[in-house]
């Protein structure tokens, strides 16, 4: 008898700690996502053989909209990329002229990276795209989590499953697991430096790692980042990658 | 007839000089039947092995499928209509479904074609029968040239990464069941195949493929969205590297055959010279000037006539001994993604040779009769004296 009464107040004392796992992912979403962004930041690649390090900075709109322009090394400085829904165009200096690539492309690595520009560009929520369950508490780096597990509730997700360590006193996310519709784990992505900005907690540094790959994965740092602004509706035309 | 003894007593006459020119001109005439023949075999045999194992009797495609565009696969698939069953079942096509996956050999990145095959399918040679299982591995079959640039081998489990009709990632373990050796590097290089069954289980396109390869036995029409490509259009690639392979094989023969009638020119311009007096005996006994050059003429296109006998003598042998063994080629030719096999078997046609004969007697036919022209305008009187004109 004694057990049973500890067990209910245990499960009472939770229940009262930790809110929803859907309450969770909302206030992740209310700091992880924004109608826009202006982001400027530094992607270095960890390949086996050698280390290389892009610059760029990217307006960019939900989903459907995102202009970048790279800004560093000299190979690629200059070099735009918009991406209007499905499509994708380039400039490039070197030849001064636009090409339509592939939508299709879109699911591809960025540049040889861990990460593809699907990832690098999907900014919906949390709650639109997945179930959840509060699976526990964890501690990451000395910093308490909530450990959520999250399924696909759509179906055009590129991961079916996903478990995310939630900080409890910010609600951004510290480490993500990705994994396949069979539960093979297929990345991993841990956010650092996390620091407030216009009103709101969000990581600066993401490392991304395929965990199929033999590789150190890539470091994402953003140096600089903006959201909710006035972007002109110019900037998303294949007038401005030739400006 | 008397030019023709005459011709043939001259150039015996002439000894050493005849058969210096009669052995360069044989050398370029088997030069020319044997390179031709080595391209005729390796044609013959890249046709037959890409229909045995790549294209059967032509292939139905989805209309959005590009071979030459992978991202095109997203789209160029479309479910099996009754119809196209009905010729399944017949044995008249079999569907082939196509992806974009990954492999990763040693914690390296590879990309791949994932293609699913009917495992009961006979139009092709590629050994889908392995793929039969009872279990849920997914079991795969590679080809040669995979299995090496990934160093698997049979038996061996491989970490592959695929994504479904929505985009969704997934991954497992596959089992290399089987390694074949095919010379059509179209459906080895960075290729793996599995059963069809598992491909459309793993990306959710239930009942949908990418194209179908026939079997003779299909009318070869198109079939609501699928459009068909006969084997013209398939073979194209193999076409061209035979148009561009017999084009720089004509500048390398051309350039014998220029040498060895270069010799017998030479020796027509000599003979001319040096028998002023035999031309002008001839002319005095009655002989036209057009007799005479038909006589130095013919002497010269003999030339060739004594070279394909001799061509023939060491020829015949030398081309048989290859036709029989074959002409080893080096390991990684078909690395360049050319269907070539371990050894090019040489056909030698009757048009070929023939053609051949006709090029050589012609040619040198007309080298012989340029220099002869200045016998039309000798004067038989200073010819008889052997003046110099």
């Amino acid at each position: 008898m004694k057990k049973l009464v500890f067990v209910i107040l245990s499960l009472l004392v939770l229940g009262f700690t930790n809110p929803t796992p859907v309450s969770i992912l909302e206030k992740v979403d209310k700091n992880m996502s924004s109608i826009n962004r202006i982001m400027e930041a530094s992607m270095t690649i960890n390949g086996k053989r050698a280390t290389k390090t892009i610059t760029s900075k990217t307006w960019s709109e939900g989903m459907k909209k995102s202009f970048t322009e790279y800004l560093s090394p000299a190979t690629e400085k200059g070099t735009k990329m918009l991406k209007l829904d499905g499509q994708l165009w380039i400039y490039s200096p070197s030849t001064d002229r636009i090409i339509e690539i592939s939508g299709n492309m879109l699911r591809q690595s960025v540049m040889g990276s861990d990460l593809s520009y699907e990832d690098m560009m999907d900014d919906r929520k949390m709650t639109d795209l997945y179930s959840e369950k509060l699976l526990k508490t964890d501690t990451i780096n000395g910093t308490k989590t909530w450990l959520i597990q999250l399924t696909a509730k759509v179906t055009d997700i590129a991961y079916y499953t996903q478990k995310m360590w939630v900080d409890t006193a910010k609600c951004v996310p510290l480490k993500q697991e990705l994994y396949g519709k069979s539960g093979q784990l297929l990345k991993k992505i841990e956010y650092k430096n996390v620091k407030y900005v216009q009103g709101r907690w969000f990581p600066y540094t993401f490392v991304y790692k395929d965990m199929l790959k033999d590789s150190k994965g890539t470091e994402f740092k953003i140096t600089s980042i903006l959201f909710d602004q006035t972007i002109p509706a110019a900037t998303f035309t294949k007038a401005s990658l030739k400006q | 007839m008397i030019a023709l003894k005459l011709a043939f007593r001259n150039l015996f006459g002439a000894g050493l000089r005849t058969w210096l020119n009669v052995s360069v001109l044989s050398f370029a005439f088997v030069v020319i039947v044997l390179y031709n023949g080595i391209l005729d075999g390796w044609n013959k045999q890249a046709y037959n092995d890409t229909q045995e194992w790549a294209v059967g009797n032509g292939q139905l495609w989805h209309s959005a499928y590009d071979p030459y565009d992978p991202y095109c696969l997203q789209d160029a698939h479309a479910t099996i209509s009754d119809k196209l069953s009905t010729l399944i079942k017949a044995k008249q096509i079999t569907p082939v479904l196509i992806t974009q996956a990954a492999i990763f050999p040693q914690g390296r990145l590879q990309n791949i074609l994932l293609k699913g095959i009917d495992p009961d399918q006979n139009i092709v040679k590629i050994p889908s029968a392995a793929l039969k299982t009872s279990d849920s591995t997914i079991t795969a079959v590679i080809g040669k040239r995979t299995a090496m640039s990934a160093r698997l081998k049979k038996g061996d489990n491989i970490l592959m990464r695929w994504r479904d009709k929505n985009g969704t990632f997934d991954a497992k373990e596959i089992l290399i069941i089987d390694i074949f050796s095919a010379n059509v590097p179209s459906i080895d290089n960075g290729q793996i195949w599995i059963s069809l069954a598992n491909l459309q289980k793993m990306t959710g396109m239930t009942n949908e493929a990418t194209l179908f390869i026939t079997s003779k036995q299909y009318s070869g029409a198109d079939i609501e969205n699928w459009k068909f490509k006969g084997l013209s259009f398939l073979m194209k690639d193999i076409d061209e590297v035979m148009k561009s392979k017999k084009g720089s094989s004509t500048i390398i023969y051309g350039l014998l055959l220029a040498i060895a009638l270069l010799a017998i020119f030479d020796t027509q311009v000599l003979s001319v010279f040096k028998r002023q007096k035999e031309i002008g005996t001839y002319i005095a006994l009655g002989m036209t000037r057009r007799s005479v050059i038909n006589i130095f003429t013919i002497e010269g296109s003999a030339h060739s006539i004594l070279a394909i006998i001799l061509g023939s003598i060491y020829g015949i042998p030398l081309l048989a001994f290859l036709q029989t063994h074959g002409l080893p080629m080096p390991k990684n030719m078909d690395s360049y993604g050319l269907s070539i096999a371990d050894k090019i078997i040489p056909v030698y046609s009757m048009g070929l040779i023939m053609s051949t004969i006709l090029l050589v007697v012609i040619s040198s036919t007309i080298v012989s009769y340029f220099p002869t022209r200045k016998i039309s305008k000798m004067k038989p009187t200073d010819a008889l004296k052997g003046k110099i004109q």
